[in-house]
């Protein structure tokens, strides 16, 4: 009994290799969200759009939606942008644009070349909503429910996989709530 | 002598007081403001570059977080007002001192838990040595303990 003692060092050992071992396969720049679970902030934001109501609080509510931050300057995003497109054209799920930290000229020279998926859109061009939202990097979406709470942050762009296997069935189940 | 060089050259890296990323035009014109939002930036992280704190950083969102902060000082808050207000949308994450609760006590004790064990263990092991057994020799040992005290005869 008394020599097992001696094990104790290798076994705490083994539980800090295990920890650090499974702290490998974590993605760093993946923060959990403050944010889930509460209110979207009340904002109001500029349109991008020539003749455009612009994007604000009341626009989320009494539907499920995702709202995208993004930006032409942002790499991601427009490896992102594609399957947001065929989203909306499909009509699987309404849509809402930050065009984040640029001005609405280059927004809107963004969605003439590159697609426009939003139903509403507003220029956060001093970046303080992103700040309000916890914003970290482009694209981040998230998604809101019919009362305007946020439920899920994605972080990183919507590919079509990850629409079918992490935001799909979210939305779906958002959408059966009443 | 280029040691010498070497060494005062790491010397004057070592000691070198690293560039801060405020710019100029962010500053507060009130230098009493200006001096706790700089005390405040330096206890918050920069979510992109995430090993800097705000005030080191030269990323656009640690530029917005810096006026964030002199906004809420110019509307009144106190410094923990301020935290807290960044707290609430990024998390503790955005700390670079995590506070002390449910899911961060072990990341507090367990320095001075491996100390203690350190110690404990050391303890142990002292008592272990320091506990000869204290009763009298038997006869046996005694005659063995006399033989091998015994000066060696010289060998031939």
């Amino acid at each position: 009994m008394r020599r097992l003692i001696w094990f104790i060092p290798f076994a705490i050992f083994a539980a800090i290799a295990y920890a650090s071992w499974l702290g490998l396969g974590r993605d760093p720049s993946v923060l959990p969200s403050a944010l889930i679970d509460q209110p979207m902030p009340a904002f109001a934001l500029q349109p991008v759009r020539e003749r455009d109501p612009g994007f604000s609080r009341t626009d989320l509510e009494g539907q499920v939606a995702l709202v995208n931050v993004f930006a032409s300057w942002c790499g991601p995003c427009r490896v992102e942008h594609p399957t947001l497109v065929a989203l909306a054209s499909q009509q699987r799920v309404t849509i809402h644009g930050i065009n984040w930290k640029e001005t609405p000229e280059q927004g809107r020279a963004y969605l003439a070349e590159a697609g426009d998926p939003y139903t509403r859109i507003g220029s956060d061009e001093n970046g303080r909503l992103a700040l309000d939202l916890g914003v970290t990097g482009a694209p981040e979406t998230f998604i809101v429910d019919r009362t305007g709470r946020i439920r899920y942050k994605q972080v990183g762009p919507i590919t079509p996989e990850v629409w079918t296997q992490s935001i799909a069935p979210i939305v779906s189940r958002l959408e059966s709530e009443p | 002598m280029n040691a010498v060089k070497t060494l005062l050259a790491v010397l004057a890296m070592t000691f070198a007081a690293h560039a801060l990323a405020v710019e100029p035009g962010e500053m507060l014109p009130d230098p009493v403001l200006e001096q706790r939002a700089r005390e405040i930036s330096t206890h918050l992280r920069c979510v992109v570059c995430q090993n800097q704190t705000i005030d080191d950083s030269d990323a656009p969102l640690a530029h917005d977080m810096r006026l964030l902060v002199r906004e809420r000082l110019t509307a009144g808050d106190t410094d923990g007002e301020v935290l807290d207000y960044i707290v609430a949308r990024y998390g503790n994450f955005v700390l670079l001192r995590p506070p002390f609760q449910a899911n961060t006590w072990v990341l507090w004790i367990a320095p001075f838990a491996v100390l203690a064990l350190a110690l404990a263990g050391l303890l142990m092991q002292m008592r272990g040595r320091a506990a000869p057994s204290s009763a009298p020799l038997t006869e046996e040992e005694r005659a063995l303990l006399q033989q091998r005290l015994a000066p060696k005869k010289e060998r031939v």
